[in-house]
């Protein structure tokens, strides 16, 4: 495993780097994604990664990354409006300045995946932080066997994305299982919760790397799934998420269990977190 | 050379480690069955006397709720088993079964189920093992779509 060295940026790691809103745009209701121009015109960061950002005078919250990696001159992060910091960042509007801290944090494992089927399992808003990873692999499609992607939404109208959805499972390279866990009759997809789709999804268990995303009930139902599917714990990874302050290991907010998710996660494997996903309160 | 139902339904996971006697007796309740997109498997309230295995197609357990219209409980695919309320008094169907798409399925005669699970009882056994795999996996994905996870958890 990387160091906190390592995997600490090089700018000052307390320091937010005034970055200009570019553009503000609403995906559904309650989520919106915002794009921020780097003052340096460069921002590079890993697949699973976050920010610490910062909305002057009213706090800080860590977000994934959740635009492409091979386009670095735009940091792309989506976001759900649920308190004070994220309300305040939907009222950001072009030309404003927000404070961004990092990239921190682990990476989804996909040079572990070369070689391997890959499947993605995201949940809701979990297919923000999973994007850059999807990005990566079709654009090294040739690197991987099996790609599936099954996503999980709470209605058809809840559902993140939906163009690229429409896109990839359009390829003759991809697999895109969806479903809704409510839905009326105008919906022709499948209902029902996203760890049925494991059941079904067309991958070699055996031979796969899962990268899974979204509430910690469903990651950990479905991380379940595909244990018992035969995908071994250590080829599970989970994206967890943890109240945090600094981002950077000296505070302890982010403590999961004896581990922090802010320079050890946010990316884990099920082996290190299956103890711990049913201790209550960790 | 052509397949027998013995041999279609052996294939199926549903019934992985049945032996050949058993699978037998199921063959001689079952027959193939097609239904036209958009045709119901059947309806709420009718007397539940059939239970389906998926082989192809999208099926939707729907429920009319009145002031809202139906609304998509479950969506079943290719390998799922279709209908339970025959194993039940008293033996209706709970819900509407809506093929979305092309359906083929194998149908299994309830009655004759019933009473060769009845005669039968490691058949019954074996039949019910399967069943209620099934029920308590249902149960727990309904109960997961009851937690809302993704809704606003705030
Ligand atoms: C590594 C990491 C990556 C994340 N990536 C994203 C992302 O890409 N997009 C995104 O929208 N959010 C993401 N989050 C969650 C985001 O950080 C929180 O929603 C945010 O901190 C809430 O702050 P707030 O001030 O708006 O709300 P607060 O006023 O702090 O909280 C409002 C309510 O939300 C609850 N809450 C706070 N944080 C969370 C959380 N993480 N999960 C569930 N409930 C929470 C609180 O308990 C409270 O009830 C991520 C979190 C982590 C740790
Ligand atoms: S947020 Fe401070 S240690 Fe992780």
């Amino acid at each position: 495993m990387a160091t906190l060295t390592e995997l600490t940026p090089k700018l000052a790691p307390m320091e937010p780097v005034p970055f200009v809103v570019r553009s503000i745009r609403d995906e559904l209701s309650d989520t919106f994604t915002l794009e921020l121009d780097p003052p340096d015109g460069v921002f590079e960061f890993l697949p699973g990664q976050f920010t610490m950002l910062y909305v002057f005078g009213i706090g800080e919250v860590p977000i994934s990354v959740s635009g492409d990696p091979a386009q670095p001159s735009t940091l792309v992060q989506t976001i759900r409006g649920v308190g004070a910091v994220t309300y305040a960042l939907r009222q950001v509007r072009p030309g404003d300045v927000v404070g961004v801290r990092g990239p921190f944090g682990t990476e989804w494992p996909l040079a572990e995946a070369d070689g391997h089927d890959i499947v993605f399992v995201a949940g809701g808003i979990g297919l923000a932080p999973l994007r850059p990873a999807i990005y990566s692999v079709l654009a090294n499609r040739q690197r991987y066997g099996k790609v599936v992607l099954l996503y999980g939404a709470r209605s058809p109208s809840d559902m993140l994305f939906t163009q690229e959805l429409l896109e990839w499972g359009g390829r003759y390279d991809v697999d895109v299982l969806i479903t809704v866990d409510n839905a009326d009759r105008q919906w022709r997809g499948a209902v029902g919760v996203v760890t049925k789709l494991v059941r079904r999804a067309p991958f070699d268990p055996h031979d796969t790397v899962a990268m899974v995303c979204g509430p910690e009930v469903m990651m950990r139902f479905s991380a379940q799934e595909l244990e018992g599917r035969g995908v071994p714990q250590h080829r599970i990874h989970l994206s967890m998420e943890r109240n945090m302050k600094c981002g950077i290991g000296l505070c302890g907010h982010c403590q999961f269990g004896g581990r922090f998710v802010c320079w050890q996660g946010p990316v884990f494997s099920y082996d290190e977190l299956a103890p711990l996903l049913l201790v209550k309160e960790v | 050379m052509t397949t027998t139902l013995d041999q279609v339904l052996g294939a199926q996971a549903f019934f992985a480690g049945l032996d050949d006697e058993h699978l037998a007796t199921l063959a001689s309740v079952a027959e193939p069955v097609s239904v036209a997109i958009g045709r119901k498997v059947f309806h709420e309230g009718d007397v539940a006397d059939a239970c389906y295995l998926l082989l192809e197609g999208d099926v939707a357990l729907e429920m009319d709720i009145p002031g809202r219209g139906p609304h998509v409980l479950q969506t079943l695919h290719a390998g799922d088993m279709l209908g339970w309320s025959w194993l039940v008094s008293p033996f209706r169907y709970a819900y509407d079964a809506q093929a979305l798409t092309e359906v083929k399925a194998i149908r299994f005669d309830a009655v004759a189920l019933r009473s060769a699970k009845d005669t039968d009882k490691v058949f019954g056994y074996e039949l019910m093992q399967r069943f209620a795999e099934v029920l308590v996996r249902r149960m727990q994905a309904a109960r997961l779509q009851l937690l809302d996870v993704y809704g606003n958890a705030h």
